[in-house]
């Protein structure tokens, strides 16, 4: 799950970390009031969307005075700010954060992530702050410093102090880096984050360590531990058939094809996705229906794939382990006798009980393509995509 | 031979009056598998409906009844504690399949692991298998055909199952398939499986699955290269039409800052020699081809 910077700020406001001063403003009237409680001259007006990249796409401006954080409030708002990590359609900014404008000397990157691999988490740290880090990360690895924490415990002092060391920082600043970073961990230990960046994080002429932005990744798994999190969740930020479907229970992505697909597993799911590609059309999701396929989870994955306007086609397979394909038939021939669907439904059904459900297919009154393998139903369902029924 | 498992492996079930774990035990009971006890806390010295004794702790299964695998059923606020506990008892082989464990509970485990004799495939995977002879997992066992030479090492369920149907459906016969789970941090690598696959005289073929995220399909790329890796090895990796930065139902399936995308995989595979299928309706006949031209060669 992912919060918004302004959440992830005062988090760490809370964790004492240091953040410059700021308040979420909800429109443009309340981004002057902001403006006016934080009594100082110069603010930064920051559009607050799940991405990152957003200064660049203009959704960030540094304002002095309350004209002229009206001005960039007005022009934030509402608009569709497109960055790197958005795609090409964007996201429509309905959220800012005013915070006082920092006075800065240097910015720095520092993060945290699991390294697979070895199973542990890392500290990352690097000089080059305020960029994209993939970029720096690709083209000069040498420039991110990492410290791994071992498990059962935590990121030490004298890790800490390498790391602030060799940012090249001195005197009190390593004082105030090593705190930072303990901090960081311990926060980022205790609820249970997947990914954490703050790009930058900045050193102030004043030889303060703030950090400038939160981008924090919480792990989906561990949120029934952290009620206060889930609290922040803002489904605004969320494709609206996406939340529909975790809604119940099932695991779907929206893509940008034209052939629907409802799949048990995530792995056949991926790979139904791929063979639709292989044979010419496009997937437009991705649901894993998971192992329960029965008449209800069906319905709901019909009524999710079909909101979507673009599905011309609708491939159905399954793999039929403890749940029985036949079982699995029924469920589609039941589903669909309560609903309307006027596009092409391709189905192939393999495993348990697999003849079971074919025959069950061919009696149904719904006219049903049936395919008998893997490849022979990517091929139907894309050439469905141009027929009607 | 085979892998890891055979008919003399002695299962203990961790969770077994659990819904799934009760059925599961069940069916791999049917299946012949040696399921010798299963542990609930509070419920020791009880039986369940095959008759198997419960425990109260896998110290108390393994010293009653010499169990040296384990299968975990355990739901995952609890799955994290009971790898530990077996790790513990000395089990040799912990099989988890809870899905959802968080990851900060993981890393412990692994650390367990990595200190201890025990290997533990999982956690969020469908188990393993050595046909004929002995399952520990929640696969259908009927789509397997033992006694055969070609392993299967996945990171995914379902499109294992697939995978094997279409071997079978070739009449290749598997010698021990393993669902490797789908999280970010897992007991066993596909390396570690190729190295036992490399010493097992029975297989003369491995079936790879991966999919997106991570690294692991790379770092056994190289392993092959390095290790004059002399067997058949067919892969195909999964999500290579998956969006950057979408977590593709596994917590371990997402492309990260750029990093994880199947063209990576494919390209450092087939850069090791390895065959790469396009589609996954390909895998039991690119696998019987390769067999065929080993044999001719």
């Amino acid at each position: 799950m992912k919060i918004h910077e302004y959440q992830g700020k005062e988090l760490f406001r809370n964790a004492g970390i240091p953040v410059p001063n700021g308040f979420p403003a909800f429109s443009i009237e309340e981004a002057v009031e902001v403006y006016k409680k934080l009594e100082t001259d110069k603010v930064v007006v920051k559009a607050q969307i799940h991405a990152g990249g957003r200064g660049k796409g203009g959704g960030v401006k540094l304002a002095i005075g309350p004209e002229e954080v009206q001005k960039y409030a007005d022009n934030i708002f509402g608009m569709n700010l497109i960055t790197h990590q958005t795609g090409p359609e964007g996201k429509c900014v309905q959220r800012l954060l005013i915070e006082e404008a920092s006075d800065i000397a240097r910015e720095l990157y520092a993060g945290i992530v699991l390294d697979r691999s070895s199973g542990k988490f890392v500290f990352m740290v690097s000089y080059e702050g305020g960029v994209e880090i993939e970029k720096v990360a690709a083209e000069s690895p040498e420039k991110i410093i990492k410290e791994w924490i071992e498990p059962n415990d935590d990121l030490k002092q004298f890790q800490a102090r390498k790391l602030a060391f060799a940012l090249g920082l001195s005197g009190v600043q390593i004082k105030h880096a090593v705190k930072t970073f303990l901090s960081l961990w311990k926060f980022f230990k205790s609820y249970d984050c997947s990914l954490m960046e703050i790009n930058p994080l900045v050193v102030t002429n004043s030889d303060e360590i703030i950090a400038l932005d939160s981008k924090i990744n919480f792990d989906d798994n561990a949120l029934y531990r952290h009620k206060d999190i889930q609290e922040m969740r803002d489904l605004s930020e969320e494709e609206p058939s996406e939340v529909e479907a975790d809604s119940f229970n099932l695991n779907y992505i929206k893509l940008d094809g034209n052939v629907g697909c409802m799949v048990n597993g995530a792995g056949l799911a991926m790979g139904t996705m791929d063979i639709i590609k292989l044979y010419g059309g496009e997937p437009a999701n991705f649901l894993d229906v998971g192992g329960v396929a029965n008449a209800k989870t069906v319905a709901h994955g019909f009524k999710i794939i079909l909101s979507d306007p673009n599905v011309k086609s609708i491939l159905i397979n399954i793999f039929g382990g403890i749940v029985r394909c036949d079982r699995v038939a029924q469920g589609v021939i039941d589903a669909l006798a309560h609903m309307e669907v006027t596009i092409p439904v391709v189905i192939r059904l393999e495993g348990t009980n697999a003849i079971e459900a074919r025959n069950l297919l061919k009696d149904a009154e719904h006219n049903f393509i049936v395919a008998n393998s893997l490849a022979d139903a990517a091929e139907k369902a894309v050439k469905a995509t141009g027929e009607k029924i | 031979m085979s892998i890891l498992i055979n008919n003399e492996t002695k299962l203990v079930v961790q969770g077994i009056t659990g819904k799934e774990g009760a059925f599961h035990a069940q069916q791999m009971v049917a299946y012949g598998t040696q399921v010798v006890a299963g542990v609930t806390p509070g419920k020791g010295g009880q039986k369940d409906n095959n008759g198997i004794p419960i425990f109260n702790t896998v110290e108390n299964a393994v010293s009653e009844t010499d169990a040296n695998a384990s299968v975990i059923f355990v739901p995952p606020p609890f799955a994290a504690d009971a790898c530990l506990e077996a790790i513990d008892a000395g089990i040799n082989l912990i099989v988890c399949i809870t899905e959802g464990i968080p990851i900060m509970d993981m890393v412990p485990v692994k650390e367990a692991l990595d200190n201890s004799h025990t290997r533990m495939i999982g956690p969020n995977c469908p188990g393993i298998i050595t046909p004929g002879e002995c399952k520990i997992g929640i696969m259908p066992d009927f789509i397997h055909k033992a006694h055969g030479n070609v392993g299967v090492i996945s990171r995914s369920g379902t499109l294992t199952y697939e995978a094997v149907h279409q071997l079978t459906e070739q009449g290749i016969g598997q010698s021990t398939c393993i669902g490797i789970g789908g999280d970010p941090i897992i007991g066993t690598t596909f390396i570690d499986l190729l190295s036992l696959f490399k010493d097992d005289s029975q297989t003369d073929g491995v079936v790879m699955i991966g999919e997106i995220g991570g690294s692991a399909e790379e770092d056994a790329a190289q392993w092959i290269q390095n290790n004059n890796f002399d067997k058949s090895v067919v892969a195909f990796i999964a999500g290579q039409t998956a969006p950057p930065g979408r977590r593709m139902g596994h917590a371990g399936a997402i492309i990260a800052g750029g990093k994880g995308t199947a063209s990576d995989k494919i390209e450092s595979l087939r850069n090791a020699g390895i065959t790469v299928c396009d589609s996954p309706a390909d895998i039991g006949k690119t696998m019987a081809n390769s067999l065929q031209s080993k044999l001719t060669t």
